[in-house]
């Protein structure tokens, strides 16, 4: 992870607002989404996780620097930002791909065969869950469970379901989806 | 709204629905809008609008009415011989349809046959086990409203419970009443719901040191539960998705009854749907003056927010989940003091299921003597159940309390689906155990699945045939308990790690009799040391498939069964499309 | 108003605000504790504490647990005693506690556990994870094999210095003592040097800088003495 000097205040040991993070904190209006959120709760610690949550939504990914900004804004420890940004699954700290498919490794996913798809999913794209493609252009998760259980297996491609997938299908269906969206752009 | 205007509402709903001549339903559950049905809903509208006839049917998107194997859904009411569309499911001059595996290419085929002949290809009978056997309390709306309308909801008699609470009864009616019903706790548990709700009523908010943030003034709370994290378990998300206004009404019933003016509903970001639902539910009770201030012109005020879990099971748990509200990491922490004394920001909090809360109106209009008639002698009323795995249907079903497992698995399930054998039936998910054959006439209800080593859950029921390899499931619900422990403790935390990797041991066909010892002593230890549900029901499914399926544990361990052969390369499998069949992950 | 209840079948009076652990220590009756620590909220994490109680079907944390009219506690039943030491093997398992190269070797609050509950020997898996080794406070150092997640130092940082340096990043075994962001802890720009995490440590994961084998001594009482003198005014030397 890289951590980025550019916070002020006590964060960096750091008093002086620093120009760069002032800028990037009104040049970037994802940081606006943010605040939005922080104030619905009147600036205060229990809107903690809401906050992640829109920072989480905003920029794909948590880093350094929005928690660091998220943790001045509630006036919050950064070891508490830290710790729970950590403890909840859906929060990550790693950029992601530029497209995410997530595997339901649920009850009843898992026995009709979810682990099968998950492994033909990695083996085709080279990655293992968790990670990302070398070229950025997928990131491959597992939840634990979307209540989608009549669909089994099902898999999910940017927040799209797909149900009853077959191992020798998953990574073909992927693939079409992924071309789909290339060339629409 | 006052009962005046809200019984003003309901009767031009009513009328505008007679009306119709036709009301074709499509349900935008969760499974069937993966299947593009809001499409299907789309092309009908488009279809009756070209043959001139979107004066006289009505294309309503509604919530999961179960079948979800067969989805997508619709369902179409007719009127027959020009009579109104009765509420009665037994008028024959009403006429009901249902199709299954619709695409949005039938509706042309669909609208065509509204006044003819069904759409034979398509039609699935309505007088299936599957709906004749249910008994709808909690589903009784879904898959007949809008769930985002606020209106269809008051057409079918919403918020009047919450109204007569408010004008006819005290506070403490209301507990009498909840507590005469004999309502238990629908998240698993089964512990009574009139009773904690009787202790909240009675707590002092200055017993135990607050620390209530600014800007919020009650100082009792109501939380409704809508953590659904059990893998398999979908009960709560279709309710929140096809009948919200219910969830509030029962919370706002609730806290009328423990003096409570803030809420919040704790829903898992992973239904997505289900909280734009509920915030869509909140905004427009709001406006109609439902919540808010001055409720139905009484001096009752209550609010509703909702708080998104971020994907910790452990948060099912009440006092995680009010860490997690706090802000804070989902955490639980030691009971007494119980949430109903001490519980979100040291304040007496009640903590419901989705059920539980949805059992409420019903209650009050009905009365606790109707409710107390279904199900058994100590539990009450109807259960909603998931029912999924190696079953034909599967789909949300709900069901009387003291129905038998051989009636849901083969009458409502309709058995096992690809010819095998009937196995196990696993429910609470991975705080529950597996059942076997020999109980298929056992009644369910919480005290006989506790008895047999299971337990009720929250409702996620897995039927399993005879491929299942049952180390191999209780490996997969230990696997879940040590990924989702939270870490506190140290049972939860180092035991679920270490029955971990002797089950894996035991697997890979490396385990000896001893690692078969200190499984079930670590069972034993960690089922009574740890601090929440979490850790002490972690071993259940190690301990009940021990009892029940012993022989595969020993088998495995004497070396006699050949270790599982772990997943082929996805190109040998391409080239034998057999091969899948011969080796599903989880069974041998 | 006074309660009485009875411990190991010994009559016992207690203030009604005290935990069992509270009125057993005052009836001289020990209980062995691990998490806990005087002067520091307790957090019934560690199941060390465990007592039977009469009437109830759930073992309950005597740190945390108020005494009532006629409770009839057990703190030493062979059951619990086996639970103990199952705990205490748990955790030797864990991570890695090598006490013969530990710089808190003699001076260990979870050494002398695993003597007081006979664990001679580990029958489970030595999970060994490889943790990183903190040395980059100029004073202290942070040895997280050591670690067994008490969240004494949390604890300590957050109610007696204030700063909130501390906390735990991650879930499950994968927990681990974070300062500030995940930093290295000579980098935290929140933590004043103050030590005290260091004091509330039971086993060696923390110490001071320059300690080798069998040198690191705790100095735990410290921490009730400035609750006391902070909250109450009051100096027990």
């Amino acid at each position: 992870m890289t951590r980025t000097p550019t916070t002020p205040g006590l964060l960096t040991g750091n008093d002086a607002v620093t120009a760069t993070s002032t800028d990037r904190l009104v040049s970037d209006k994802r940081y606006k989404i943010i605040e939005a959120t922080m104030r619905r709760y009147g600036y205060q610690g229990h809107g903690l996780i809401e906050a992640l949550h829109s920072a989480q939504e905003a920029f794909g990914y948590l880093d350094d620097f929005t928690l660091k900004h998220i943790a001045r804004t509630l006036h919050l420890p950064p070891s508490k930002v830290f710790g729970v940004a950590t403890f909840y699954n859906l929060f990550t700290l790693k950029p992601q791909g530029a497209h995410t498919c997530v595997v339901c490794l649920g009850t009843a996913c898992y026995i009709k065969g979810a682990r099968e798809v998950l492994a033909a999913i990695e083996d085709e794209y080279d990655v293992k869950a968790g990670g990302t493609t070398r070229d950025n252009q997928l990131s491959l998760l597992t939840a634990r469970c979307f209540g989608s259980c009549a669909l089994a297996p099902v898999i999910t491609f940017d927040g799209e379901t797909i149900g009853k997938v077959a191992p020798t299908a998953a990574a073909q269906q992927i693939a079409q989806r992924l071309a789909a969206v290339q060339q629409a752009r | 709204m006052n009962l005046e205007e809200l019984n003003a509402t309901a009767t031009s709903e009513r009328l505008a629905r007679t009306k119709k001549r036709h009301h074709l339903y499509v349900c935008v559950g969760t499974a069937c809008q993966a299947l593009n049905s809001e499409q299907i809903a789309k092309a009908l509208q488009a279809e009756l609008k070209q043959r001139g006839q979107a004066a006289d049917a009505e294309v309503k998107c509604v919530g999961c009415p179960g079948l979800c194997s067969l989805g997508p859904l619709v369902e179409i009411e007719s009127q027959v011989n020009g009579q109104a569309a009765a509420a009665e499911a037994k008028d024959d001059r009403r006429r009901s349809i249902l199709y299954q595996f619709v695409k949005p290419e039938d509706a042309g085929e669909i609208v065509a046959h509204l006044d003819g002949e069904p759409v034979k290809r398509l039609e699935t009978p309505l007088d299936q086990p599957f709906f004749t056997r249910q008994t709808k309390i909690v589903l009784e709306h879904c898959g007949k409203i809008d769930p985002e309308r606020i209106e269809d909801y008051i057409a079918v008699g919403g918020y009047q419970a919450l109204l007569k609470v408010l004008t006819e009864m005290t506070p403490q009616q209301v507990i009498d009443e909840i507590t005469r019903s004999g309502l238990r706790g629908r998240g698993g548990a089964g512990f009574p719901t009139g009773l904690k709700w009787g202790t909240v009523a009675k707590s002092d908010p200055n017993a135990y040191p607050t620390h209530v943030p600014e800007g919020i003034q009650s100082r009792k709370f109501v939380i409704c539960n809508g953590d659904e994290g059990d893998p398999g378990a979908f009960m709560d998300r279709s309710v929140m998705e096809g009948d919200p206004h219910r969830i509030l009404e029962g919370m706002a019933i609730a806290a009328y009854a423990v003096g409570a003016n803030q809420g919040f509903i704790y829903v898992r970001a992973e239904y997505p749907l289900a909280v734009k639902r509920l915030r869509t539910a909140i905004r427009q009770a709001q406006r109609a003056g439902l919540l808010g201030s001055g409720i139905g012109g009484t001096a009752f005020s209550f609010n509703v927010d909702i708080r998104l879990g971020a994907g910790a099971f452990v948060c099912g748990e009440e006092t995680a989940l009010i860490a997690s509200i706090e802000g804070g990491r989902g955490v639980p922490r030691p009971r007494p003091p119980f949430p109903a004394e001490s519980g979100l920001w040291g304040c007496p909090t009640l903590i419901n299921n989705v059920e539980t809360l949805a059992n409420v109106p019903p209650i009050i209009m009905k009365g606790a003597d109707w409710f107390a008639g279904i199900g058994t002698e100590k539990s009450k009323g109807t259960k909603v159940f998931a029912l999924t795995g190696q079953v034909k249907n599967t789909g949300l079903i709900e069901v009387p309390m003291g129905i038998s497992l051989r009636e849901i698995v083969f009458d409502i399930g309709g058995g096992i689906s690809g010819g095998r054998q009937f196995k196990a039936v696993q429910t609470g998910g991975p705080s529950g155990g597996c059942i076997p054959a020999q109980f298929l006439d056992m009644p369910v209800d919480y005290e006989s699945l506790a008895k047999v080593g299971s337990i009720m859950g929250s409702g996620g029921m897995i039927v399993m045939d005879d491929s299942t390899d049952m180390v191999e499931v209780a490996r997969f619900f230990m696997e879940f308990c040590m990924d989702e422990s939270c870490g506190k403790c140290i049972p939860c935390r180092a035991g679920t790690v270490q029955m971990h990797r002797i089950l894996t041991r035991i697997q890979e066909g490396r385990a000896t009799r001893r690692d078969l010892h200190i499984l079930e002593e670590l069972c034993d230890m960690v089922k009574h040391t740890s601090l929440c549900g979490l850790g002490q029901s972690a071993p259940n499914p190690v301990i009940s498939t021990l009892r029940y399926f012993r022989e595969e544990y020993e088998r495995k361990v004497n070396g006699e069964q050949k270790p599982e052969v772990r997943i082929q390369k996805p190109e040998s499998r391409s080239q034998n499309p057999e091969a899948r069949s011969q080796r599903p992950a989880i069974s041998s | 108003m006074p309660r009485t209840l009875t411990i190991n079948g010994q009559e016992i009076s207690a203030r009604n605000d005290q935990t069992i652990l509270e009125a057993a220590r005052d009836a001289h009756i020990h209980i062995p504790v691990l998490c806990h620590l005087d002067g520091l909220t307790d957090v019934g994490a560690c199941r060390m504490c465990l007592v039977e109680v009469a009437g109830s079907n759930k073992l309950l944390p005597a740190c945390t647990t108020r005494v009532q009219e006629g409770m009839e506690v057990r703190t030493d039943t062979q059951r619990l005693r086996a639970y103990r030491r199952q705990i205490i093997e748990l955790l030797f398992a864990e991570r890695n506690h090598v006490c013969a190269v530990c710089v808190a070797n003699g001076h260990c609050e979870l050494q002398n556990l695993g003597i007081e509950v006979g664990m001679d020997h580990v029958r489970y898996d030595y999970i060994f994870p490889k943790l990183g080794v903190d040395l980059s406070h100029e004073r202290f150092g942070m040895d997280h094999n050591r670690c067994i997640l008490c969240t004494r130092c949390v604890r300590a940082c957050d109610q007696l210095e204030g700063a909130h340096t501390i906390d735990v990043m991650g879930r499950g075994a994968k927990s681990l003592i974070i300062r500030d962001m995940n930093v290295p802890w000579g980098e935290s720009t929140t933590c004043t040097s103050c030590g005290k995490c260091v004091m509330a440590c039971p086993t060696g994961a923390l110490f001071k800088q320059g300690s080798t084998v069998a040198e690191m001594v705790h100095d735990a009482e410290k921490l009730a003495f400035l609750k006391a003198a902070r909250e109450r005014k009051v100096w027990n030397v």
